[in-house]
């Protein structure tokens, strides 16, 4: 469905992304992992058309985003929900308001309409009752919730996370978890998921795959990955990993728990 | 990966530049700047005339604008007015000439220092908050998700106040005009041995519709400088540049607005007076 081929996006003497590849199949959850700082936010922006490629393209189905007039992008992008690391709320507009944002530029629902498709966002990231707050009276991890509530509000194709569930608590994580495993089974949507954190990775993945110096370290299924003889890969995905994962009889996994 | 590096050696060496490539320099940053500037308005041109226009949008930045600015451009244009009328008198005194205080205290607020008090004022006021709002949005990737949920960012954002600031400039101009003309009624008739019908009818002698003509047309365009000024330098800041990044637009903004404005009415002034010969 997605697919980034030679990409390179360099910021200023800075490179980042370095001749990178990926395949997002349609259905699929991807998830990509990476140090800070590999360039995992810059790869969702790429994709999103949010800034343009230096060289390499990126193709959706059968059409290359660097081709699209403005007016073909902005179709396009009404099937993208994108959730941002920073959550990106506009600040000068309530929650409910954030929520409704597409629904209120781009169909003529009324405004019963369009409260009951926020109350029912809300509550699938469970929050209730904030929708007259502002995003500066939420918690960080409520605001992400928000970002994420605003994201889904226009039933999107492809789902985009930018670690969703940094800085929330253990519960809410799960059911964030749940969430993205949900919309994944049941609508079959697509998802590119940036995260740090194993537990989630494992939990919503159906393909791994690791950014490293600006190309694709390595790419699996979860079983795949964690049988791939790598010691930069193996760090990452051991640190925090599950204990389904660290209790499993892996001769890969062993040598570097033993490290 | 090279275009870095260059602008970082301009940057370090540029103190040691010889002085006409540091001019040079600095010439081309204007031009690029200035270049983008024009981008940004004719795109904002384009899609003023793309339907539908958001009037919710519109009417928010109308009141914004005039509630925020109403009070003081009427207090300036008074003083200004009270001013003008006292320095005038005292100078056309020794010559006799006291009775043309009317027709130059009216004469300058409305051809000139009407439009220009108001610009001013709007400048420091409108156009530094379009700027800081556009550009915190900026860093804090509003204007990436307002994209990503298929929005044009000048629809959206350029357009509501580029169109209110282009109204309110010429509506808030005639109160402050009237404000200037009060002032020096009130200062002279006050002060001075002059009689009040005296003053407004001298000021109706010297009042033609092409003055205010030119009040208006100076105003309007005042209104397009400054929101296209507030405006671009809010979108041109780096998603990097953070909080430092925010506050050097911001007086960027209202300093080039404030100089675009002086060298504007020069201009209209030779393009009013000289070659369309209003008076
Ligand atoms: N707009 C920009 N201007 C300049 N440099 C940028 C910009 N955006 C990102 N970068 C640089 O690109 C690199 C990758 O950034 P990115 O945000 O994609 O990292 P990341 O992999 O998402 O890290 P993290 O896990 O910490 O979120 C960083 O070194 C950053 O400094
Ligand atoms: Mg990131």
């Amino acid at each position: 469905m997605i697919s980034v081929k030679n990409v390179s996006k360099n910021f200023g003497s800075k490179i980042v992304l370095d001749g990178l590849d990926l395949e997002v199949p349609r259905g699929e959850t991807v998830v990509i992992m990476g140090r800070s700082g590999t360039g995992k936010s810059v790869l969702l922006k790429l994709i999103a058309g949010l800034i343009p490629v230096d060289s390499g393209e990126i193709w959706f189905d059968d059409t290359e985003i660097s081709k699209l007039k403005t007016k073909e992008m902005n179709g396009l992008r009404q099937k993208i929900g994108m959730l941002f690391q920073s959550a990106a709320l506009f600040d000068s507009m309530t929650v409910a308001e954030n929520v409704a944002f597409m629904l209120n530029q781009h169909t003529n629902y009324t405004k019963q309409e369009m409260l009951k498709i926020v109350d029912e966002k809300l509550e699938l990231v469970d929050l209730e009752g904030v929708q007259n707050l502002r995003p500066a009276e939420l918690s960080g991890g409520m605001r992400k919730r928000v970002g994420l509530a605003r994201a889904l509000a226009f039933n999107p194709d492809v789902i985009l996370y930018d670690e969703p569930t940094t800085g929330l608590d253990p519960v809410t994580c799960t059911e964030i978890n749940q969430l993205i495993s949900d919309l994944h089974e049941r609508l079959q949507v697509t998802s590119i998921v940036v995260t740090h954190d194993m537990h989630s990775a494992f939990s919503v993945g159906t393909l791994m795959v690791m950014l490293h110096e600006g190309r694709q370290l390595a790419h699996g299924t979860p079983d795949e990955i964690i049988n791939i003889d790598d010691p930069i890969l193996q760090q990452f995905v051991l640190f925090g990993a599950p204990d389904q994962i660290l209790k499993m009889e892996n001769p890969i996994l062993k040598t570097y728990i033993g490290r | 990966m090279n275009r870095q590096s260059e602008t970082h050696e301009s940057n370090n060496g540029f103190r040691s530049l010889p002085i006409l490539s540091r001019i040079k320099v600095r010439l081309h940053n204007v031009l690029s700047e200035t270049g983008q500037a024009f981008t940004l308005f004719f795109q904002t041109l384009v899609q003023i005339f793309r339907p539908p226009l958001q009037f919710d949008l519109l009417v928010k930045q109308l009141l914004l604008i005039g509630v925020n600015s109403l009070a003081v451009v009427i207090v300036s244009g008074f003083f200004t007015g009270m001013v003008l009328g006292v320095q005038g008198y005292i100078q056309l005194k020794p010559y006799a000439v006291e009775g043309s205080v009317a027709r130059f205290v009216c004469v300058s607020i409305v051809k000139e220092l009407g439009p220009m008090i108001t610009a001013f004022v709007l400048a420091g006021r409108i156009g530094a908050s379009i700027t800081a709002e556009l550009s915190t949005m900026k860093v804090t990737e509003q204007i990436d998700a307002l994209e990503v949920m298929g929005t044009n960012p000048v629809k959206y954002l350029v357009v509501p106040r580029f169109l209110a600031c282009t109204i309110m400039l010429p509506t808030l101009t005639i109160f402050s005009t009237f404000a200037g003309i009060g002032g020096g009624f009130t200062a002279v008739v006050t002060l001075f041995d002059v009689n009040g019908s005296f003053f407004l009818l001298e000021a109706q002698k010297n009042l033609y519709v092409g003055s205010v003509l030119i009040s208006l047309i100076k105003a309007t365009s005042f209104g397009m400088a400054i929101a296209a000024i507030g405006c671009y330098k809010g979108f041109s800041i780096s998603t990097a540049g953070g909080a430092e990044g925010v506050g050097t637009a911001t007086t960027g903004s209202a300093v080039i607005s404030l100089i675009t404005i002086l060298i504007l009415d020069f201009v209209l002034n030779h393009i009013l007076f000289n070659i369309l010969g209003l008076v």
